[in-house]
């Protein structure tokens, strides 16, 4: 087997505050595969945020590290982005301005290319000049992933990217975030606490268990895109998963 | 009217200045009524307004008191945005400074206006300076405040994309603030303007506060007194109205709505 793209190595944290220790990682080991889209899947509160941050380099671990390409992890970089939920882009910027933020060392002729390639890619052709606050929930969305693809970086954290969208704009944004991946094959590490949506999208899904957070198991989903979600497997991969949450959580 | 249905283009300007008229003649009737000798009507502030652009002393006393006050406004906002900045970036260097500033802050500028005539001498010198003193503490407190609320994400991102600290500063922290620091200058400009008028009683012999306090003194002509105040008031509107446009340029128009 090829070497891992990330490899997190008995990754332990520990909050403190107001002299108050909080475990909140426990001992998380995982490998995830070069351009593998990996679900980190449990209910909200329980760290899967924490490991995603970490993974990005915008926490260290208390203990044990995350190699990314055989490298230690010591801060965030722009080979790997992280996209938060639409909150995370530049309000002061328009469209054309958030997704060339981060071509700031390219020449204009090739920042604007990439501009104009990647608004077509994610839909936002006729809003180059809009300011975000004029953008619906889901173009937001899009437009941070344009953000984060402009810069080509090998790696995307997705943190709860459609948490806040309504379930229609959801199912849409699932298949726009699949069409990216199968057209660019980044590494993808997608958090979220929906049990259809990480059976929807991941090649495989790590369950986590409750605060502090360790590996309960690790799920392959091997349906084929797109998938059929009333198909036989895809249920009882679901059903599956869900009673993994279930021993997990004590629900 | 129905406080929710956009008001019709005549009803933006009717109502606001039948309020103007009322007043008004409120205070025409009062002196009608009172017979005062002392307190003048509308009609005699009108003239005098009218006699003091005839002697051309008006045009250069309006123009004097907004040259003090952009040259103290405009320098409070040169020294005062980047120290601001500085101290919400490096919040151990605020812990430091902060306890002189809330100190130094309270006190009205005109308090200091013994110290500005020691150090200063009666002048220009001094009138701008306290102009300065009024509006650098609201800056500085506006910008600390705008870099230290500005979202995590915000930085996060920034740091995401590979930006140096200076980049960062200059292109996520300040146009994130920028809307807070906004409405701290535009508050400042409020009580530059009300420094001049106090500035100019006492230090200087020109401008419209020295209007007031000479129409008084030589002859008292309220008549000259109101007129002044009424002129103060105008133009303490009009900066604030062209302020207030700077709302509305699109790169800071999200941080004055419940949008986001």
């Amino acid at each position: 087997m090829q070497e891992a793209k990330l490899k997190a190595e008995h990754v332990h944290t520990v909050f403190t505050r107001d002299g108050k220790t909080t475990p909140v990682l426990e001992d998380i080991s995982l490998e995830v595969a070069d351009g593998e889209f990996v679900c980190l899947l449990g209910p909200s509160g329980c760290g899967k945020s924490t490991l995603l941050s970490t993974m990005a380099g915008f926490l260290s671990p208390t203990s044990g590290e995350i190699r990314i390409d055989g490298e230690v992890v010591r801060g965030p970089d722009p080979r790997r982005i992280f996209v938060f939920q639409e909150r995370g882009v530049f309000p002061w910027l328009t469209v054309e301005g958030n997704i060339a933020f981060g071509l700031f060392h390219l020449t204009a002729a090739e920042r604007k290319q990439r501009v104009t390639h990647y608004i077509r890619m994610v839909g936002l052709e006729g809003f180059e000049k809009a300011y975000p606050p004029a953008l619906s929930g889901g173009m937001k969305q899009r437009l941070e992933v344009a953000r984060a693809l402009a810069v080509n970086p090998d790696m995307l954290f997705l943190d709860e990217p459609f948490g806040a969208l309504d379930s229609i704009t959801r199912l849409v944004m699932r298949a726009e975030l699949l069409r990216i991946w199968e057209a660019e094959r980044k590494t993808i590490i997608f958090v979220t606490h929906d049990i259809d949506e990480a059976v929807q999208l991941a090649d495989r899904v790590v369950v986590m268990s409750a605060r502090p957070a360790t590996v309960q198991q690790i799920v392959k989903i091997d349906i084929p895109h797109p998938r059929d979600i009333s198909s036989a497997r895809y249920l009882q991969l679901r059903d599956g998963i869900f009673q993994q949450i279930g021993l997990a959580h004590k629900i | 009217m129905n406080s929710l249905a956009e008001p019709k283009k005549w009803e933006k300007f009717f109502w606001p200045l039948l309020a103007s008229a009322l007043v008004l003649a409120l205070w025409h009737y009062s002196v009608a009524r009172t017979a005062t000798k002392i307190f003048p009507s509308p009609q005699n502030v009108g003239k005098g307004i009218a006699e003091l652009f005839r002697k051309q002393v008006l045009w250069r006393d309006i123009i004097d008191s907004l040259r003090r006050v952009a040259i103290g406004f405009g320098a409070a906002a040169v020294v005062g945005i980047p120290l601001g900045l500085t101290l919400g970036w490096y919040p151990s260097a605020n812990r430091v400074v902060n306890p002189v500033l809330q100190i130094l802050r309270p006190i009205s500028p005109i308090a200091w206006i013994p110290v500005a005539i020691i150090l200063l001498g009666v002048g220009d010198h001094a009138a701008t300076s306290l102009i300065f003193l009024g509006a650098f503490f609201p800056i500085v407190v506006a910008c600390v405040d705008g870099v230290s609320n500005v979202p995590s994400v915000f930085r996060l991102a920034g740091r995401n994309f590979g930006l140096s600290p200076v980049r960062l500063l200059t292109q996520v922290v300040f146009p994130a603030a920028l809307p807070k620091i906004i409405v701290g200058l535009r508050i400042a400009l409020g009580i530059a303007w009300l420094v001049v008028v106090a500035a100019e009683m006492v230090a200087v012999d020109s401008g419209l506060g020295y209007l007031v306090i000479d129409s008084r003194n030589s002859g008292k002509r309220y008549d000259l007194v109101v007129a002044a105040m009424l002129m103060i008031g105008l133009i303490g509107l009009i900066l604030d109205t062209a302020f207030r446009r700077l709302e509305k340029i699109k790169s800071v128009r999200w941080g004055f709505r419940d949008e986001s």
